[in-house]
Formats: structure tokens, sequence, C-alpha cells
């Protein structure tokens, strides 16, 4: 097994910023899943008091709200880590 | 024909194949009419599929190592989401999870938020930094990362008994499906499904295992979707139900006052009777018993390994992230199809003014419903006038949860075809994630213990067939133990999904995320988490104790997964630092550019 341990060629610093960049979206990403995964439906009671496409909050959320929201920022933040990535040439 | 090689044509030969699928299923439609009965449509369906499955199985033969452990990494991110969903998806989401969302009502809904929320974990923690590191397998991963055999098999041990409990329980619903279609006892359907699973990853690994998910994810997406759609609108509910079932959830909602939800005067063995109300979150408790529950599915998707190695497969980094945008939309259209088929298989059982409805008719015209004698005669349905009014209650209506997706073709009056792909399509599902669990187990068996730990000189050659006897191996195993039915699919599903959160979650993510963990930790990370979650497991499954704060046996992994980061954390830093090699290789696999970390 050749183990590879520097493969590419960019400085420290371009490094260190794209890992920073990199763990803040994870944060932000992380941050979003936590409210659709567990606070929106912790309070589905709460939101069945409204409606929304004809159907109630709440339930809508369980059902349907929360998993297009899961779809949609993987694709947002893969869209972004490509750009992040392109900024600092370490794009492949 | 096809010019290039076989990637090049990906979208024409899946397209064919699309087409040669929905003209199979137009000449059975046609057959019907002619008279061909119902079992001699669900046989072909079945025959039909599985022998194409065998073909690319066949096709795709090799005999070498990076076809056979990843695909020779050349699957695009479009393909590579179809076979993770494929993958993902097993029989009981296809069979089960309309059932489950039927009579489970609000609780339930924390499997289906849990196994799509788990991709975002999957996204943004594991899958690009796997591809990076170049692995093989899992413990690949783990046991370079943080060096040292005993690292590597632990997490072996791991991950054979997260996906040899998963697995038991697909090899049983493909013998289910198969002993229903083909009229043979479940014991020899079981012995059909292992050969018609081993002969897709047997020749072709990890290659050949890719192109048939895509076959399977095409048929069983098409299994769901079709049967759902047309329901929808022999049933007057719209040409595309997803939108517009809101009003059928808050209908049934008062239908469910109005009847009362009692439980059975007197319980039928094996069916049971609507308890829970559709979608009623009662908040504080009933909330804390979602949230354990999405937690601990979410975080074990994100550490089944034969998930991960899925993203192994791609030829790029930034095409593994996009495969896993492609993957949860994939399993999003079967995922946000459930409960609209729940939601109005339940309406069209309880609304009174329905033509199709059960509930409050005379109990002769219910039994002379042609749909409810043929479930009944194999005991997933019974109807008993408990109350002797001659009148069906709610609570006289018994029913087997898993029958839902089954018997919603022939409760809305569709022709048979219908049912005989709903056969096809379950067989995909289950078949599919066979598939994947078979291979992880052996792979890891191969790779990690046989290759890394006891022969590290083996020849190519041996490596690969040694990868094949333990896949045959492993799969009569999984079949012998199937055919005991231990377990209802379910209870096996979930624990497979805590017992790899308990013991691979947080070695996973902190390997990429924290530089400063090493071997120790990892080791007592996995070590820990497994056994705090192991034993809370058989305590209040078999032990008689009291769940902690309704943390029950589908849900250890809440207990195991502390345990795991404690023991990770507090033994990582009471023990040196990884060596500077170590921390350098965690930075280079932080970005997507350069080589990979293991060059085979």
């Amino acid at each position: 097994m050749a183990q590879d341990a520097t493969g590419t060629q960019i400085s420290q610093e371009a490094r260190e910023g794209h890992w920073a960049k990199t763990r803040s979206l994870t944060i932000g990403v992380l941050i979003a899943w936590f409210f659709f995964a567990f606070v929106f439906p912790w309070f589905a009671k709460e939101l069945n008091a409204m409606s929304f496409l004809g159907f109630k909050l709440g339930y809508y959320m369980c059902v349907q709200g929360s998993l297009l929201a899961f779809v949609i920022m993987i694709w947002l933040q893969n869209y972004r880590q490509d750009k992040i990535d392109e900024e600092y040439g370490v794009q492949e | 024909m096809l010019k290039g090689g076989f990637t090049e044509n990906l979208g024409k030969v899946y397209g064919l194949y699309t087409l040669g699928f929905l003209v199979f299923f137009a000449l059975m439609a046609l057959l019907e009419t002619t008279g061909v009965g119902a079992r001699a449509i669900g046989i072909m369906f079945l025959m039909f599929t599985i022998a194409i499955y065998a073909l690319i199985g066949y096709l795709s033969r090799t005999m070498q190592v990076d076809a056979y452990y990843v695909a020779g990494r050349e699957v695009p991110a479009l393909y590579n989401g179809m076979a993770t969903a494929a993958d993902w998806m097993s029989g009981a989401s296809f069979v089960a999870l309309a059932g489950g969302i039927y009579f489970g009502g609000y609780p339930y809904l924390g499997f289906v938020v849990g196994w799509t929320g788990g991709y975002v974990l999957v996204n943004s923690l594991m899958a690009p930094y796997l591809r990076k590191f170049g692995c093989y397998t899992v413990p690949d991963f783990i046991g370079t990362r943080f060096g040292g055999n005993a690292a590597r098999l632990c997490a072996v041990i791991i991950l054979v008994v997260a996906s040899f409990t998963y697995v038991t329980a697909q090899i049983n619903a493909t013998g289910t499906i198969a002993s229903r279609a083909l009229g043979i006892p479940f014991e020899v359907g079981v012995w059909f499904g292992i050969l018609g699973i081993l002969v897709c990853s047997m020749l072709g690994g990890m290659r050949g295992v890719t192109w048939t998910q895509v076959a399977q994810y095409i048929v069983l997406i098409i299994a769901y979707l079709v049967p759902v759609i047309w329901m929808s609108n022999a049933q007057g509910f719209g040409l595309i139900p997803h939108f517009s079932y809101g009003d059928a959830a808050q209908r049934i909602a008062e239908l469910e006052s109005q009847y009362g939800l009692a439980p059975a005067a007197e319980a039928v063995a094996g069916v049971r009777v609507l308890t829970t109300p559709h979608f009623d979150p009662q908040g504080g408790f009933d909330s804390w018993k979602f949230a354990t529950l999405a937690l601990c599915m979410m975080a074990g998707t994100a550490s089944l390994p034969h998930i991960l190695m899925r993203y192994f497969t791609t030829p790029s980094v930034r095409a593994a992230r996009k495969s896993v945008g492609y993957s949860l939309f994939f399993i999003f259209l079967l995922y946000f199809t459930a409960p609209a088929l729940a939601t109005l298989t339940k309406l069209q059982l309880l609304d009174p003014e329905l033509a199709t409805a059960v509930i409050g008719k005379s109990i002769e015209d219910v039994l002379a419903l042609e749909w409810v004698q043929n479930w009944s005669q194999v005991g997933y349905l019974a109807v008993v006038d408990q109350s002797g009014d001659g009148i069906v209650q709610l609570n006289e209506f018994f029913m087997r949860p898993d029958i839902v997706v089954l018997a919603t073709p022939e409760i809305a009056g569709l022709p048979y075809v219908i049912s005989g792909l709903v056969a096809a399509g379950g067989m995909a599902a289950a078949m599919s994630t066979a598939d994947g669990l078979l291979l992880a187990i052996a792979n890891a068996l191969s790779h990690d213990l046989y290759y890394k730990i006891i022969d590290p000189k083996a020849e190519t050659k041996t490596r690969l067939i040694v990868a094949r006897v333990l896949l045959v191996g492993i799969g009569v195993a999984g079949a012998l133990v199937a055919s005991l039915k231990l377990t209802g699919i379910l209870g096996a599903v979930a624990w497979a999904f805590c017992f790899a959160n308990s013991g691979l979650f947080f070695p996973l993510v902190l390997g990429v995320w924290w530089k400063r963990a090493n071997a120790a930790g990892a080791v007592a990370g996995m070590v820990g988490g497994f056994a705090a979650g192991s034993w809370y497991l058989y305590m209040v499954y078999a032990g008689g104790m009291e769940p902690w704060a309704g943390i029950d046996h589908l849900r250890f992994g809440i207990i195991g997964m502390p345990v795991s980061l404690i023991c990770m954390v507090v033994v990582s830093l009471l023990t040196p630092a990884p060596s500077k090699e170590i921390q350098d290789m965690v930075d280079e696999t932080r970005i997507p550019s350069g080589k990979t970390i293991i060059g085979h």
C-alpha cells in the first residue's frame, strides 16, 4: 500500500482558508438540517393550527416539507462547495 | 451498435431497458385481457426481471480488483444515485413503509424523516471525504486513518453485525415475495431469492451490483409510482395525488373521531386493527419519541457501510457529492409517495361515501369482496363481526400492515397486471439491498480481514477467489437464518441502524473532522459504543428492563452513540496525538484535488 503524503501543491494558507469555509458551510447546513429534522416535527401539533396547500402544516412537514428541504439542502451545499473548491484552486 | 465503452452509453442502455420493461408491462396487460391468469402473470414478471438482473450480473464479470471492489470508480453521479437508491430502499421501504404509515401515524413518520434526513449527514460529513481517501471498504478507512489492525478489526466486526442483521430481513423479504408469486413454500422461496441475489454479485462484485442496482431501481420506482397514480385517477383523487391529499387526511381525521379508534374486542393472531390516529401529535413525550427515532435512523444512514461504499465508486469527489444529491432525490420519489398511498388507501376503506369502503358496510357484502377473500385465505386479513350487529366496524377490520402496498391495486379494483408489477418491484427492492449488504460484508472480510490482516502478500487472483467464496458462504448463512424467521422485518432493520451508529458513527465523523483523534480513541469509541448499545438492546428486549425515557429497542443508538463519543474523545485526549504523517493525511483528505490517500 503506497501512501501519498503530499499529493497536492497548495499553500498552507489556502488549505486553511478552504477548510474554514468548508467547515462554516457544513455547520450552516447542519443547523438547517436540525430545524427540518427535529424542530418542525417536534412542534407538529402547534404547526397543525396552520395550513399549507390544503395540508395541515405539521403534517405537511413530516410527509413532504422536510423531505424536500433535505434534497434542496444537499444540492445547495454542493453548489456552494464547488465554488469554495474553485476559489482555492483545489477542485479536481 | 454501440460506439465506445459501456459507461459512455449508459443513457442509451438504460433508456432501452426502461422501454423494454414498459413494453413487457403492456404485453402482460394485453395477456390479462385475453384471459391469462393472475398467477401466470406474477410468475412471468418475476422471471423476466430476475433473468435480466442475472444477465447484467454475468456481463459485468471481472477479475480486476478495482472493478470488483469499487466498480472501477467509473460510475457517473446520476447512475450512482440510482444504484444507491436501490441499495437503500429495502423490501421494508417498498413493502412495509406505507403500511407502517397507515397503522403508525405520527410516531411512525420518524422513520420517514429519519431515512431521508440521514443523507444530509452522509453528504456533509462523510461521502466526499471517504471518496477522497480512496478506500475499498469502510474498515479500510478506519484502519488507514487511525492505523493499526485493532481499529480495522473492530470496524469489521461492527460492520458484519450491523449488515448481517439487515441482510437476513432482506432475504426473508425475497423469500416471502417469491413464495407468494410463484406459489412455492417460504423455505424454498428463500433459496430461490438468495440464488438470484448471488448471481448479481458473485461474478462482477461491485461492478455487477452497481449495474443491476440501476436496473432494479428503474423497476422498483415504476412499480411503486404506477399503481398509486393509476389508483388516484381511477378513484378520482386527482392526476398526481401527492399534492392534493391534504383534504383526504382531514377527512380521515373526521371519520376516525366519528367511528372511534377502539381496540378490537378480541384479538386475531398476526393481524391488527387501526388504533393510532392518522396524524395526531401530542407534543412532549410524543415529540421526544419522534426525535429519538429520527436521530437513530439518520446517524445509522450515515454509518451503514453498504451505503457509504457506494460513494467509493464515482470518478471524483465532486461526483461523489453530486451523487448523494441524486440518491436522495431518487429516494424522495418513493418516500413522498408512501404517505399519499397510505392516506388514500385508508380513505378508500373508511369513507362510506366511496364505493370501495368496507367500514360501515354489512358483513355479508364485505366478505363477498374478492380481494377480502384472497387475503383472508392466506391469513393476512380478517373481517369478524365481533359486536354481532351485522355491520363492519373499524375495530372489526383486521389487516397485516405490510399488505397495504400489495393489496391497494385490488382494493381500488385495478387489473391484476398491477399486482404482478408490484411483486416485481418488491423483489427488486429486497434483492438490491441484499446484494449491497452481502457485498459489504464479504468485502470487509476478504479485503480487511484476509488481505490486510491475515495475508498481505496474497495474490490478486487468490484475493478475488476468497472474496467470492465468502460472498457465497455469507449468502447461504443469511438464507439459513432467514428461513428460521426469527424477527419481523422492521425490528431487524431498525437494529441494523442502531448497531451501525453506536459503533461507527463517531469514529467515521471524527476521523475526518478531528485531527487529534487517534487509534486508541477510535477503538475505545467503537468498542464502548457498540458494547453499550448491545447491552441496552439485550436488557430492554430480552432482559426485562423498563426502557429509560421511552428509549426502546428500536432506538438503542441513543444509548450507544453518546457512550461512543465520550469514550473516543476521552481516550484520544489521554493518549498521544497521532503522528504528523497521519495529521497530514487528514489535511489531504479534506481537499478534493490530488491523488487518493490510499493508492492500491
